[in-house]
């Protein structure tokens, strides 16, 4: 069947299947940040934006995002190479394998939650696994990437 | 692997209805938990253009259409008012955010999981279900109903009754996103209390309780809805301690009775003893919290 969307902000018109799901589709239109890291619906590292909010793109359809925007780390690189960066300085990034799921919902967080405290991070993040960090790194890296600008002068 | 070889989208109930008439049709909510399964269909039927993705809220009651997320649930201002933060506190926990932007209270429903956050959340609350052809029922009644493959109806709309009842929920987790090893919830309603527990592991079940002369008396089976609160089918559960009847001393009791009234099994996550012990500790909690709320923690629970 036909799908038409829009993919890190270019209209897609492309061929898919009735089962075809989203992570699939980006990674075969050469979004390759996207990884699968489970197949039980609960890992997040295959976190994709529709319509700005995160959701996990080896559990939607792909001919749900018909008419749709979707946005992958490819399509937001500045946001993510900052944020990416605070995430290495911190040791966030071992393996690195669930990096692009992290910053997508680290992304996404931000859009959602005005000045979020620990819990609020820890909750709306909880929902992406990582092997390697133990999370504090990790934790580390979101707070002072939120505090960029100084604001809470920490 | 879940595997389908059309995709069809129903611009109406009726379409939507006749279509999952087929054996070889899925009804596909969110998909979170369909996608898991290991099945092989003909046709997708997805629901998402039927307007069943909104939360409505009139004088009486909530309207959630089975198609509103999780998420929704979470963040929805006015079912939160209403119940004190219930639908926040049995979502949150729920694997992760963007797990509950794709879960949908029509699966959660439809599914009557034994783990279901969800089901014991709705169940301690006055709710019913409608199903497009099975009509408007207790939620009590279609959860009791074991799940078959005949069954081909689709759920609309899941409709919660604001009769000025306090609610609170309270569940226990290895780790904070995991499966519920046990999930309570508990109301304080005009004529009395009524609690739900799931993941016993079995799927969560309803139970109703008034003061009546130093007396609790339970009643299981059908919640009890305001206008039957005179009903019969009540029967002694417990005697009030009397003279130190302070907050604790009465939750203390009320917890036992409830705890009681259900069956607890033994998983991977529990046994069945810890899972009993689980819900009393639990039970109790929100029973304190909940007269707390009120001002009642330290004085006797008043007789009706
Ligand atoms: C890894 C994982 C962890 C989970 N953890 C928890 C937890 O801790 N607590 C908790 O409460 N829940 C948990 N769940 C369950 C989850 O919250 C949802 O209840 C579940 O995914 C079903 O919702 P869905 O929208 O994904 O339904 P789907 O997967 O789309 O559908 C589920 C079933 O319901 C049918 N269906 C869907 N919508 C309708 C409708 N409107 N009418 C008729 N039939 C319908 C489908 O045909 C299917 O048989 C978990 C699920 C997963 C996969
Ligand atoms: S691949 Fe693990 S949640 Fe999607
Ligand atoms: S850095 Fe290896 S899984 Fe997270």
């Amino acid at each position: 069947m036909k799908l038409e969307f829009q993919l890190n902000g270019k209209a897609v018109q492309t061929e898919i299947q009735a089962d075809t799901l989203l992570l699939d589709l980006v990674r075969s239109l050469g979004c390759l940040s996207v990884k699968r890291g489970c197949e039980t619906s609960n890992c997040g590292l295959c976190t994709v934006m529709v319509e700005g909010k995160p959701v996990l793109s080896c559990s939607v359809l792909a001919a749900r995002v018909q008419g749709k925007r979707v946005f992958t780390l490819e399509g937001l690189q500045e946001e993510a190479e900052e944020a990416g960066r605070y995430l290495a300085q911190e040791g966030g990034e071992q393996c690195g394998y669930c990096s692009p799921g992290f910053l997508m919902n680290v992304l996404a967080m931000e859009r959602e939650l005005t000045d979020p405290d620990e819990d609020q991070i820890k909750e709306y993040l909880a929902g992406n696994l990582c092997r390697c960090s133990g999370y504090m790194s990790q934790l580390r890296a979101v707070k002072k990437y939120l505090n960029r600008k100084g604001e809470k002068g920490c | 692997m879940f595997q389908a070889k059309e995709y069809v989208k129903p611009a109406s109930l009726e379409e939507a209805y006749r279509l999952c008439q087929k054996r070889s049709s899925v009804v596909v909510g969110g998909m979170m938990w369909l996608k898991m399964e290991t099945i092989r269909k003909q046709t997708i039927v997805d629901l998402s253009d039927l307007g069943l993705g909104e939360v409505r809220e009139s004088e009486e009651e909530f309207q959630i259409g089975a198609m509103v997320t999780l998420r929704m649930l979470e963040t929805d201002e006015g079912l939160n008012r209403e119940f004190d933060g219930v639908f926040k506190e049995c979502t949150r926990h729920i694997v992760g955010v963007q797990f509950r932007n794709g879960a949908t209270v029509g699966g959660s429903v439809y599914g009557r999981f034994g783990f279901s956050d969800i089901l014991t959340a709705l169940l301690a609350l006055d709710t019913e279900v409608e199903l497009y052809h099975g009509g408007r029922m207790p939620l009590a009644e279609f959860a009791a109903r074991p799940r078959q493959v005949t069954e081909r109806d689709i759920l609309t709309y899941v409709y919660v009754k604001k009769d000025k009842r306090k609610a609170a929920y309270l569940s226990e987790r290895r780790t904070s996103t995991d499966f519920p090893l046990i999930a309570c919830c508990g109301a304080r309603t005009d004529w009395g209390w009524q609690f739900a527990v799931g993941a016993r592991p079995g799927k969560a079940e309803t139970v109703s309780f008034r003061v009546i002369d130093g007396w609790l008396e339970r009643r299981t089976g059908k919640p009890c809805q305001a206008v039957e609160a005179q009903d019969t089918g009540w029967t002694k559960a417990a005697g009030l301690p009397q003279s130190e009847a302070s907050g604790d001393a009465f939750a203390e009791t009320l917890a036992g009775a409830a705890a009681a009234s259900f069956i607890y099994g033994t998983n991977l996550t529990g046994s069945g003893t810890y899972r009993a012990y689980l819900a009393k500790v639990l039970l109790k909690r929100l029973i304190l919290g909940l007269l707390a709320e009120s001002g009642l923690a330290e004085g006797k629970e008043e007789e009706r």
